[in-house]
């Protein structure tokens, strides 16, 4: 565990990715100047499409971070708003889920996130899993409408799940009450995500550079054995290395980011089968080079809970 | 002053509003986002539909384009002509023959003349139905006989009749596009039938273009 204040941690990990950052762009830059002058390489204008948008978002997760609660749990409330946006577009909903869906949007989603805000885990565990389950259908049945019922209903519930209760799972990690962590519960977040998106950006540079063995053809065809291995293999490494963020000793830091990492692969290619079961190759097109909110998003989405419960079992009081 | 910078803050609010609803991205296929004069024919399928192809035009050719629509509709209220005479500067034209004081393909035409580009909506009414558009009205065909250097732009509009099918109030957040295809002129001697049913193929063709396979 860390000697610093919380401040200085903080301050630590955003100068070193702030670090990091410029590393890439300079790259990129240099590689563009070497193999892209006329910008017609579509692999490096897609590399500094990327790092240009990961910078509009490693700042905004600095501005969450430093804001703190308030700001973190706004800034996935957005999140799950776009993300749910997404989702929803590409199902086939009919005029009469106008009232269900507006319930999800403007009644569940703020209620979730305000819930986990004034952390209430009791309400905001099973808000969504109960009784938006429950109420979707009965405002749904109420219009009348039985055509393709169940698959709508379940459509919109499971985008609900998906985009709202699990994404607010991470700034619910703000909500635990660690012995000797006080005040810096938002590198919990930090490390999540980093690990997250470390393993993601990995696995693309070692299936890149190594990959043969496909390791699922028919829903993702770029996701390869070698890839897996190499990117999880550097996601443990990387989550160890951020120990000092953490409540965990390397050890343990190893293994969550072990979880986080499997999880975040497993979740990608979930999400995978649905887009081509849609005839889609990405979810929007808000994120430069990264498609929508939900293709970034998509790891995160099923590695937070479970990130989330391992922790509150093995090293919160709440 | 106040005036002036009024409508421009409700223009700027509805946007706003519109691409929090819809995350509205356009799509220029045939067409690039210049400053030429146009009129941008879409279909209609939602009191939404120009405003959103407003909000994903760049901001100087949004001030200088304006909507043709209907006077039954936006002098109803204050509040209505507020916004289609004063945010819009909508080319107001009266849908009933028997009422007219003023020949509406001349009046859009004015409005031509006068420098701005219009967005068009040749189905006449908003399309509630199956089909994937309406029969045109002659309106785009004349206006194209009266002004023939002016480029016709067909603009796709796609998702917005989900965001508020007719009939529901409060929109619900999907994504939309707005696809701008190549640009039409009237042929000549090209017949009436012949030039709208190739404005209506042109629309058929970028609405083939979309994401989403429609079922």
């Amino acid at each position: 565990m860390s000697a610093g204040t919380p401040t200085a941690d903080l301050a630590l990990l955003l100068g070193g990715l702030l670090a990091f950052m410029l590393a890439a762009t300079g790259i990129g830059l240099m590689l563009q100047a070497r193999y892209s002058r006329d910008r017609s390489n579509a692999v490096v204008e897609n590399l500094n499409d990327r790092i240009r948008s990961w910078w509009i978002m490693i700042v905004l997760m600095g501005i969450a971070l430093i804001g703190g609660h308030a700001g973190a749990t706004l800034l996935f409330a957005f999140c799950s708003f776009a993300a749910l946006r997404e989702v929803i577009t590409l199902q086939d909903i009919r005029r009469s889920d106008h009232w269900a869906i507006l319930a999800v949007f403007f009644v569940a989603l703020p209620a979730q996130y305000w819930l986990i805000y004034t952390e209430w885990y009791g309400m905001y565990s099973i808000l969504i899993p109960v009784y938006a389950f429950l109420l979707i259908p009965i405002i749904a049945v109420l219009r009348g409408d039985t055509e393709g019922f169940l698959m709508r209903i379940a459509g919109v519930q499971w985008a609900l799940m998906i985009c709202v209760y699990c994404i607010s799972h991470v700034p619910a990690l703000l909500s635990l009450d660690i012995p000797g962590y006080e005040g810096r519960n938002v590198m919990l977040i930090a490390f999540l995500i980093l690990v997250v998106q470390a393993s993601d950006v990995a696995q693309f540079v070692w299936g890149k550079l190594l990959g043969r063995t496909r390791i699922a053809p028919n829903v993702s065809p770029s996701k390869t054995v070698e890839g897996l291995i190499g990117g999880a293999l550097s996601g443990i490494l990387i989550g160890a290395g951020l120990s000092w963020i953490t409540p965990f000793t390397p050890w343990q830091a190893g293994m969550l980011s072990f979880v986080i990492v499997m999880l975040g692969f497993l979740g990608g290619l979930v999400m995978s089968a649905i887009k081509r079961d849609r005839g889609v190759k990405d979810w929007g097109h808000l994120i430069d080079g990264h498609g929508g909110v939900t293709d970034r998003l998509d790891s995160v989405i099923f590695a937070a809970p479970v990130f989330f419960h391992l922790v509150r079992y093995g090293w919160s009081l709440t | 002053m106040v005036t002036r910078i009024l409508p421009e803050i409700v223009a700027t609010a509805l946007v706003i509003f519109s691409r929090f609803i819809t995350a509205a991205r356009a799509i220029w296929l045939g067409a690039a986002p210049e400053a030429r004069q146009r009129v941008y024919f879409a279909n209609h399928t939602s009191n939404g539909d120009f405003v959103l192809v407003w909000a994903v035009l760049p901001h100087r050719l949004r001030q200088v384009t304006r909507p043709v629509a209907a006077s039954d509709y936006w002098l109803k209220s204050p509040l209505r002509a507020f916004i289609g005479q004063q945010v819009f500067r909508a080319v107001l034209i009266n849908r009933i023959p028997e009422e007219r004081t003023e020949d509406p393909v001349t009046q859009m035409a004015q409005a031509l003349d006068g420098g701005d580009s219009l967005i068009l909506f040749p189905e006449g009414k908003r399309n509630t139905g199956e089909d994937l558009l309406l029969p045109f009205k002659s309106g785009l065909y004349h206006l194209a006989r009266m002004r023939p250097e002016v480029d016709l732009v067909p603009v796709w509009i796609e998702n917005l009749n989900r965001v508020m099918p007719k009939g529901e109030v409060i929109p619900i957040p999907l994504i939309c596009t707005v696809t701008f295809g190549a640009a039409l002129h009237l042929a000549d001697e090209e017949s009436k039938e012949v030039f709208l049913g190739r404005a209506s193929a042109a629309l058929r063709a970028l609405a083939a273009t979309t994401d989403r396979p429609r079922t």
